[in-house]
């Protein structure tokens, strides 16, 4: 619910900072994180977003340095991919007929 | 419960895709339950087309509702008060709720956002199986608690056919035998000489589908 808003919102990039896997607090609580970002990069994909907007990363809190290595990643990720559509309205990044298995 | 699932979002954009005012409404009962319909579906839903819209350069305004059930007149007339504000009313409930806010609300279309597929209960958290077809006659009592009528691919009542092979049914190697099923629970229970010899006679049908659309009145109950 709070990824797919935030692309509503107008981010160009959301990504999900979970615990390595296996450490998880919650158990498997960041294995079911795991599987609601795979669900709603599919959604997005539907919508016409390319889903390598959303990512999910694992880091303990103890990893600052990966943590400004995956910041970094994701900022030149989302440049290259420009301004979400949402924000343009310039319709689908990519044509309907990739959707099908596409993970671009 | 009556279980449900999404229809796919590209689907319901092509069904809107003429308003740009719709009320989108859930429901607490069945669907919720089965994480089809219920208010965070609705949330979500919204969401996704307000998203879709927005990466056309369309807006659309959508009200969020989510009503206790909506297969009751009660709760579906608690949106008389705006509904005539929108162009068309998008339900994720099941097919009931959708025809009873097609009924209430004859001036406005009335459009499923789920497709609903059966009755049925959660095997785990994920997954849900078929259960009941409602077939008006309930016939548990003979076969062990486990229902011939939709277990049985072909709804048999004197036994699995010739399909049955090491458990599984020829209409997909996934499937269990239900006959197999039931034998294995007739004779756990120590019933099988007694319910399995026994033939049981030709089904009445006319009180499932085949007499038509049902109707229960209760005049105990009536007002």
């Amino acid at each position: 619910m709070h990824l797919i808003k935030a692309f509503e919102e107008g981010m160009d990039g959301v990504y999900v900072a979970g615990c390595l896997e296996g450490e998880c607090h919650f158990l498997t609580g960041n294995l079911r994180a795991k599987k609601r970002v795979e669900y709603v990069k599919g959604v997005l994909t539907t919508l016409g977003i390319n889903p390598e907007r959303l990512r999910m990363y694992n880091l303990s809190a103890a990893m600052g340095s990966r943590f400004v290595e995956i910041a970094r990643e994701m900022t030149e990720m989302i440049r290259s991919l420009g301004p979400s559509p949402v924000k343009t309205g310039a319709g689908r990044e990519f044509p309907q007929e990739q959707e099908e298995g596409e993970e671009q | 419960m009556i279980v449900a699932q999404a229809k796919p979002i590209e689907e319901i954009l092509e069904m809107i895709d003429k308003y740009d005012k719709i009320l989108l409404v859930g429901c607490k009962g069945c669907v919720a339950v089965c994480a089809a319909g219920g208010e965070k579906e609705v949330q979500f839903l919204a969401s996704a087309i307000r998203t879709a819209r927005k990466t056309q350069g369309r807006e659309i305004e959508i009200r969020e509702v989510t009503l206790e059930r909506q297969c009751d007149p009660e709760y579906v007339e608690q949106i008389r008060g705006f509904a005539g504000d929108y162009q068309a009313i998008l339900s994720i409930a099941c097919g009931v709720g959708v025809q009873f806010m097609a009924e209430h609300y004859r001036e406005i279309p009335a459009l499923p956002g789920l497709n609903t597929s059966f009755m049925g209960g959660a095997l785990e958290q994920g997954v849900w199986s078929e259960r009941c077809q409602g077939c008006g006659n309930c016939v548990l009592h003979l076969t062990g608690g486990i229902c011939p009528i939709t277990r049985c691919s072909k709804s048999l009542l004197n036994g699995p056919c010739g399909g049955s092979s090491n458990g599984k049914c020829e209409v997909d190697p996934e499937v269990d035998c239900g006959w197999q099923l039931i034998i294995e629970r007739l004779k756990a229970l120590g019933e099988f000489e007694s319910r399995f010899m026994e033939i049981v006679p030709i089904k009445d049908w006319s009180t499932s589908r085949d007499g038509g659309p049902r109707k229960i009145v209760r005049e105990d109950m009536r007002q």
